[in-house]
């Protein structure tokens, strides 16, 4: 199945739908030993990220490099990051299914769990970075609407919940299915998987009321989903845009968060794509072809990232004016200039130009470039946050030297490894229960696609005959 | 620590009618505590047990006269604190042309709230605006800005704006989140990283936002104004600390300001003459701090080039009685 040519369909029309179910179903039966050192392994990092976390809230926030200077540092990067990535469910899901992308169909699952992964840890990082966590609770108490901190909470709520909905409802007729399937249940394990395919099927049979229905709810929370997506970002944005300080006193914040979210994002879901196409052996599901459409969206995403990069240093970079030149110079040719540099050539440059090439679109090379864009997209959250607070209005005289300085130490390393590693715990545990394809959906492109190919016989034969009876004709 | 004792005024050791009343008042501060009481009474051997005291609400009890530390903040109520002194519009002027970089301000703010060594709620700046200008010192407290960036962010309204121009941090209400920490554009707050140190003189004492102690981990402090001086009629502790009468102080409406000198003098007068401004004003943070340029002045000018290499100079400990000093407003 896998050459470098571009198979024209999305989802092969020879496939039966028991093949494609037996696909999609068979990671979820066995629990080979490697999950289990695998699982282990994550667990135990995760744990080492806890242990960081236990011993940031006894000995304050103090242990970390933070200092008054710079006050916001990796946790708060990394929100951002995190945030950022949960745009890709929304992208590849809502856009591609609202604009009728059929190819979308075997990646949608996969784009879906990343948006929730991300915002479990996402929304997370934020309360980490708290001095206070336990009193959280004065958010609903004395909460203020005309915080930005106080719109991340709600838009970041609405967002979680909203695409927890939204990676359920394609779910329900694949849960109901693996319900019906999982007769065997005299191992507890398996008793308890029939009760949880049970509860998250909620009953569904596959009547046509209920087909209608779930068509109706998604297309209500497709079209939902988008402007609560854009809106969470651009509010993650404005918790920097809404101060004074150079660098982050900027309009276009809300705009360029978002593109650079999608951009990573969507880089994610690629990265995802490879490693359960690998994993899973779904060769046959996610072709060339969605490497090469999903490598054109991601070349479109970090285009227009590029373009409000530009916009966004050039313009003051231009004029230079004094608060501002100060930590432009520092970005441009300073302490940061290796980190910058990098993130615009290496992570956004790079990939456009290798991206632009067909060559360049396929899973090894996207690989490369993703990894690229993901850590670039990392790197860059953090050239917000920290430079700008170290160049703040009034100069840093006489103080400790630690205040003048920031680099992340072994408390917030640890505690974002283990946020990591707990996204992809829930991503593993979550492709051991559920199907990593939209079953349905699959199955339904499938149908189409044999349609398709019936149709196009039945021309081609009648065609021929056409041609038969004219020759024929031509004889006589 | 030694500082701290000093704070237990020893004119409160004379006998008399006058010390009745003034423990009454001091007791008044810490029945808030409740079960703090004890706590001070019992760790420490009893010498006078037989003053009387009595309390705010009207009991009446007796205790050692060594075993209560003066607590010169006004119990207020935490509405109180956050409602600010009826009337009044509180404004600061630095006279630049004065200020000649001692830090005294710096050290009678510290000792007078017990910040840790490293926190300069106002601190003295070198500033040089360009290469061929001139050097100048300038204090910086917190501005108490009248369109504040840090309450705006605030999720919980833990840092807010009085009416009477001061803005405040309420620590048993900050969650520690640190935005009013970004949106400050002038670094004038800090944050207690870890257990901030509790000097015996105010462990005990009920929290208030107007004098920001005893501390919490996890919480903001900036400079507050000193509105618990305020209320007992005396001035800042900067302002009294300055030994060039370089800070004034008072009431906006009254139209008045005061410097350590005992000088006062008309604010808007002293604005006009001077041709004061406000730092950044291009910011719209409408700070209440004003400074006058320093033109003329008579001392030395800073020496940027020993940026850093300097030492602090081993000062020595600031006079807390004259920080007391009352005020004429
Ligand atoms: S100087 Fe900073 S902390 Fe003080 S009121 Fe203004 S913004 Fe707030
Ligand atoms: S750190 Fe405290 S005072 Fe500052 S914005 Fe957060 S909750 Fe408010
Ligand atoms: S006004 Fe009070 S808190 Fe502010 S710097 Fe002066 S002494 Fe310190």
């Amino acid at each position: 199945m896998e050459k470098p040519k571009y198979p024209d369909s999305n989802i092969p029309a020879e496939l039966s739908e028991e093949v494609i179910r037996e696909d999609s179903m068979r990671p979820t039966r066995n629990w080979g030993l490697s999950t289990k050192i695998w699982l282990a392994f994550l667990f135990s990092v995760a744990g080492w990220g806890l242990y960081a976390y236990v011993h940031q809230l006894r000995g304050g926030l103090g242990v970390t490099a933070m200092r008054n200077y710079v006050s916001w540092g990796l946790y708060i990067s990394t929100f951002v990051f995190f945030i950022g990535i949960s745009h890709s469910g929304t992208l590849v899901s809502a856009i591609l299914r609202i604009t009728k992308q059929d190819w979308r169909m075997p990646i949608t699952r996969i784009a879906e769990l990343m948006t929730f992964v991300s915002l479990c840890f996402g929304g997370i990082m934020p309360i980490i970075d708290l001095g206070h966590p336990e009193r959280i609770g004065n958010l609903v108490i004395f909460g203020r609407v005309q915080s930005p901190l106080m719109w991340d909470v709600m838009s970041i709520i609405t967002y979680f919940t909203g695409s927890t909905v939204f990676l359920w409802l394609p779910m329900i007729p694949d849960m109901a299915l693996m319900r019906d399937r999982l007769t065997d249940t005299t191992k507890r394990f398996d008793k308890f998987r029939k009760w949880l395919y049970t509860k998250l099927a909620i009953g569904w049979t596959g009547s046509k009321s209920q087909w209608k229905r779930l068509e109706l709810v998604m297309t209500i929370m497709t079209i939902v989903i988008i402007p609560v997506a854009v809106s969470v970002h651009t509010v993650v944005s404005y918790i920097f845009a809404m101060t004074l300080r150079p660098g982050w006193n900027s309009t276009i914040f809300g705009p360029y968060f978002v593109a650079g979210a999608l951009y990573s994002g969507s880089a994610i879901v690629i990265l995802a794509m490879v490693i359960f196409r690998k994993l899973y052996h779904l060769e046959k599901y996610i072709t060339y072809r969605h490497f090469d459409l999903m490598g054109r969206v991601v070349l479109a995403l970090t285009l227009i990232y590029a373009y409000l990069n530009l916009n966004e240093y050039w313009i003051p970079g231009y004029k230079m004016a004094t608060a501002e030149s100060h930590l432009l110079h520092d970005l441009f040719s300073g302490s940061y200039s290796s980190a910058f540099w990098l993130c615009q050539f290496g992570t956004v440059l790079l990939p456009i130009i290798v991206m632009c090439f067909p060559k360049g679109r396929t899973p090894g090379s996207l690989a490369v470039v993703c990894t690229l864009i993901a850590i670039g997209a990392w790197v860059k959250r953090y050239l917000i946050v920290v430079p700008t607070l170290l160049h703040p209005f009034l100069p840093i005289q006489d103080v400790p030297s630690d205040w003048s300085q920031y680099f992340p130490n072994w408390v917030e390393w640890s505690v974002v490894m283990g946020a990591l590693s707990g996204m992809v715990i829930i991503v593993t545990l979550y492709a051991k229960f559920f199907p990593m394809m939209s079953m349905w959906e699959v199955v339904h492109g499938a149908q189409v696609e044999e349609s398709k190919r019936l149709a196009a016989e039945a021309v081609a034969h009648h065609e021929i005959e056409v041609h038969k009876s004219e020759t024929a004709k031509a004889a006589l | 620590m030694e500082e701290q004792k000093d704070k237990i005024s020893p004119e409160s050791k004379e006998a008399g009618r006058r010390n009745f009343l003034k423990l009454g008042f001091l007791a008044a501060g810490l029945t808030v505590v409740g079960g703090g009481i004890e706590k001070v009474l019992s760790t420490e051997k009893k010498e006078n047990p037989d003053t009387t005291v009595f309390t705010r609400d009207g009991k009446v009890f007796k205790a050692d006269l060594n075993c209560l530390h003066e607590y010169t903040a006004p119990a207020v109520s935490n509405e109180e604190a956050r409602r600010g002194i009826p009337g009044k519009k509180f404004v600061m002027v630095f006279d630049l042309a004065k200020c000649d970089g001692c830090k005294k301000c710096t050290e009678a703010c510290q000792a007078m709230h017990f910040t840790e060594p490293d926190r300069e709620w106002i601190k003295v700046f070198k500033m040089k605006d360009a290469e061929t200008t001139a050097a100048y010192f300038m204090p910086k407290p917190c501005f108490h800005c009248d369109n504040p960036p840090c309450t705006k962010v605030c999720p919980v309204g833990a840092t807010f704006k009085r009416q009477d121009g001061i803005v405040l941090i309420d620590d048993d209400r900050c969650i520690g989140c640190r935005s009013c920490m970004a949106a400050c554009p002038y670094s004038t707050r800090f944050f207690n990283w870890s257990e901030p140190m509790q000097p015996e003189a105010v462990a005990h004492v009920t929290y208030s936002p107007e004098h920001g102690f005893p501390r919490q981990k996890g919480t903001t402090e900036k400079c507050d104004f000193c509105p618990h001086m305020i209320r007992d009629g005396k001035m800042p502790a900067c302002v009294n600390g300055c030994p060039m009468n370089a800070i004034y102080f008072g009431d906006q409406n009254e139209d008045a300001v005061t410097n350590s000198a005992g000088t006062t003098v008309k604010f808007s007068q002293l604005l006009e003459d001077n041709s004061a401004y406000r730092f950044l004003e291009e910011l719209g943070t409408e700070p209440r701090v004003y400074y006058l340029p320093p033109k003329n002045r008579k001392y030395p000018k800073p020496d940027l080039d020993s940026e850093g290499k300097e030492q602090k100079k081993d000062a020595k400990k600031p006079d807390m009685n004259k920080g007391m000093a009352s005020m004429n407003m």
